[in-house]
């Protein structure tokens, strides 16, 4: 007789057999070769995510781990400017998951060491190799994150990106879609020097199905800025896992606008391994129609003293909309003076809407200071007749409040032009989706 | 200006009536004082001309200008000038004051079919306005009412009014939690805009803010009903006696 848990296991292990025999492995180089061979076994041996996995009981993975892509149509174009357009930046398009020379700026002439992860493939020695699928088999444990093996196994390419100084114009990756039916997989390596800056930019629907990877090192006393806006055909799927390691007196700032999709899972996984790293991840989503499912995972492991982690999340809905956060701290027993804050809050605006959240604190030290919170609620009647009380009408005041509820994530962004510029994409959405 | 006529109001959600009618006539240049003890119905008869939810009127009528205001959104009635200065101002964090002000001078202005203030002129306004009530620039930049003073929260009202130039003014215990230096600032915020186009509805407990506001007509509220009405006179007989002789003689 097989126990429940074999029968899962088998289960999740045919799922990747099968998955696996859908996609041929991208053409490389030696060392990305071996480290997608050395993936896929992984994956094999761990099988993919089910309803019945710990992490997985909120949102169905059964999109992601089809071998089909369920196609997802073509927003129409509308005259809106592109995300980010107005921001002086090196800016990167991919179409369908594929890099597009023409409509994207030399990365040769960036002043940073930037190049196509295809490119960075062919070569015997880079860099790169020593944190491509890395960081991502580090994060395995203590909670699975198959998708991600999946993605290094199968990526074909992305960016690989190392920053030695404080870069102040901002890297944009645009992820266009022109195929209704494309599925898109891109793996980013990113190494940021002691010392150094950099902002990343990234926008886009991405694909019908698009999976995306990045393994971010932030080296001592350097800064990462990301903001990132995930655009709005009704139909795309999405999985993202941003795998962060923080050095000492380092900074990693992470900011997700959601608008839209059918189903977006975005994972973070940090880890503060020197005293005083500052991480905050922070997320803002609006969903309307019981097609969108947008979840939130993150899991941020304090390893060193005196480091801060934020987490600050979000999430709008209406009409049957769902929303899903689960989010945990874990502080080991030698990270004293630990400050960790995590909120998650769901504004409901009607009945219909779901909230799903599961927040986590295991903490291994004593001296530190961990804060955790959690709510979902309508929008508040005594606001919203006071507003009114003064002439502003119902709609208007409605989304004076809705933004003001979003006011604490986009806080988060500590550009106020980039800031600025998602406040301005968030109103556009409420007022496109009014009551 | 404002007319109230045998006023019945129930609660929406259970069966208990609060104002039990209520008639009162305030006209355009006076100021009506309304008095009366605790739970008597005051701060509901402002909710309800001002459109809150969770209230029904059961009968009666009230009109400004002679527009029926009871069928209009909450939005529309302050279109049409009424203004409430709440009892308890609500706090709204992640809305900033001047957002706030700016939207609702301009909605207003918008429902009116005027032209929307320009950004100039608008915070040359508000900075006068603010002047005189001694609010400072930072509580302007500050998200509306949120860790403000009571007294701040009554000020803050009164820098609304003094924004929204509205035609009649409710003003619900507006003196309470302000201290003497503040009464001051707000009783002169209110005498300035004292006007022969305007009426006044002052809610309140102590004579002391009608010394600085003086009342042309006094009302005193009990049990659903204005029981009693006269001159400046009667808020000092309660100020001196409390309600007990009144209520004694009007409703025993
Ligand atoms: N939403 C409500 N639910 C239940 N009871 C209510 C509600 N609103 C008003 N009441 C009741 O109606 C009565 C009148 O209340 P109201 O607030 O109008 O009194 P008030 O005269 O303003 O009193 P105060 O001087 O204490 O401010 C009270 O008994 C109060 O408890
Ligand atoms: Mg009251």
């Amino acid at each position: 007789m097989q126990s429940r848990r074999q029968r899962i296991d088998e289960q999740k292990r045919g799922l990747a057999e099968k998955r696996l025999a859908a996609v041929s492995l991208p053409a490389g180089g030696a060392w990305a070769t071996a480290a997608r061979q050395e993936a896929r076994q992984r994956l094999l041996d761990a099988g993919l995510p089910v309803r019945q996995d710990e992490y997985w009981r909120f949102t169905n993975p059964g999109l992601f781990t089809d071998a089909g892509v369920a196609a997802a149509e073509l927003l129409p174009a509308d005259d809106r400017e592109a995300v980010f357009a107005g921001v002086d930046c090196l800016r990167i398009v991919f179409v369908d998951g594929v890099f597009d020379a023409a409509r994207s700026g030399d990365l040769a002439a960036a002043g940073i060491e930037i190049e196509r992860l295809a490119d960075a493939a062919t070569r015997d020695i880079h860099w790169a190799r020593e944190l491509y699928g890395k960081l991502e088999a580090q994060c395995q444990s203590p909670v699975a994150r198959p998708l991600a093996t999946l993605n290094t196994a199968t990526a074909g390419d992305g960016l690989v990106i190392r920053v030695g100084k404080p870069v102040e114009r901002p890297v944009s990756v645009s992820y266009l879609r022109k195929d209704a039916g494309a599925e898109a997989v891109l793996h980013h390596v990113i190494r940021l020097e002691p010392g150094s800056r950099l902002t990343l930019l990234e926008d886009g629907p991405g694909a019908a199905r698009f999976s995306s990877v990045a393994e971010v090192e932030v080296g001592d006393g350097a800064a990462f800025h990301h903001v990132r806006v995930q655009g709005r055909d009704h139909g795309r799927q999405a999985v993202t896992a941003l795998f962060v390691r923080l050095g000492t007196a380092s900074v990693c700032k992470s900011f997700t606008l959601t608008a839209n999709g059918r189903l977006t899972r975005n994972e973070v996984m940090a880890e503060l391994t020197g005293r005083e790293g500052v991480l905050h991840v922070a997320g803002a989503a609006v969903g309307d129609g019981t097609a969108f499912h947008q979840d939130d995972t993150v899991f941020i492991t304090h390893a060193a003293e005196r480091c801060e982690s934020r987490q600050v999340f979000k999430k709008v809905l209406r009409r049957g909309a769902v929303g899903v956060f689960q989010g945990k701290i874990l502080v080991h027993p030698e990270a004293q003076l630990t400050d960790g804050y995590q909120i998650s809050q769901a504004l409901l605006l009607d009945e219909s809407c779901q909230f799903l959240a599961k927040p986590e604190l295991e903490i291994y030290a004593d001296d530190v200071k961990c804060s955790h919170g959690s709510t979902s609620g309508a929008i508040d009647p005594d606001m919203l007749f006071y507003l009114r009380a003064r002439g502003i009408g119902i709609e208007e005041a409605q989304r004076l409040l809705v933004l003001a509820f979003l006011a604490e994530a986009l806080d988060e962004i500590e550009d106020d032009t980039l800031a600025e510029e998602i406040r301005r994409r968030l109103a556009g959405w409420l007022e496109r989706h009014r009551a | 200006m404002l007319e109230i006529r045998n006023l019945h109001v129930k609660l929406e959600e259970e069966d208990k009536a609060i104002l039990k009618g209520v008639d009162l006539t305030v006209e355009a240049g006076k100021v009506h004082a309304i008095m009366g003890p605790n739970g008597s119905g005051k701060s509901t008869l402002a909710y309800v001309l001002s459109g809150r939810d969770g209230y029904e009127v059961t009968d009666g009528s009230a009109t400004l200008e002679g527009k029926d205001i009871l069928e209009m959104e909450p939005e529309e009635r302050a279109a049409a000038g009424l203004f409430l200065a709440f009892q308890y101002p609500v706090e709204i964090p992640g809305v900033g004051n001047m957002t706030f002000l700016r939207t609702a001078v301009n909605a207003q202005r918008k429902a009116r079919g005027e032209e929307e203030m320009s950004s100039g002129d608008f915070l040359k306004l508000v900075r006068e306005k603010a002047k005189a009530l001694k609010i400072d620039a930072e509580m302007l930049k500050r998200p509306v009412n949120t860790g403000f003073s009571g007294g701040e929260k009554k000020r803050n009202e009164i820098l609304q009014m003094a924004m929204l130039e509205p035609k009649m003014c409710i003003l619900d215990e507006t003196d309470s939690g302000l201290d003497v230096d503040a009464m001051k600032l707000v009783s002169d915020g209110v005498n300035a805009l004292r006007d022969a186009g305007r009426g006044f509805l002052v809610i309140t407990h102590y004579q002391r803010l009608l010394n600085h506001i003086q009342p042309d007509v006094v009302h005193i509220m009990a049990g659903g009903r204005i029981v009693r009405t006269g001159g400046p006179e009667l808020a000092l007989e309660v100020e001196e006696n409390g309600y007990a002789d009144i209520l004694g003689a009007e409703v025993a």
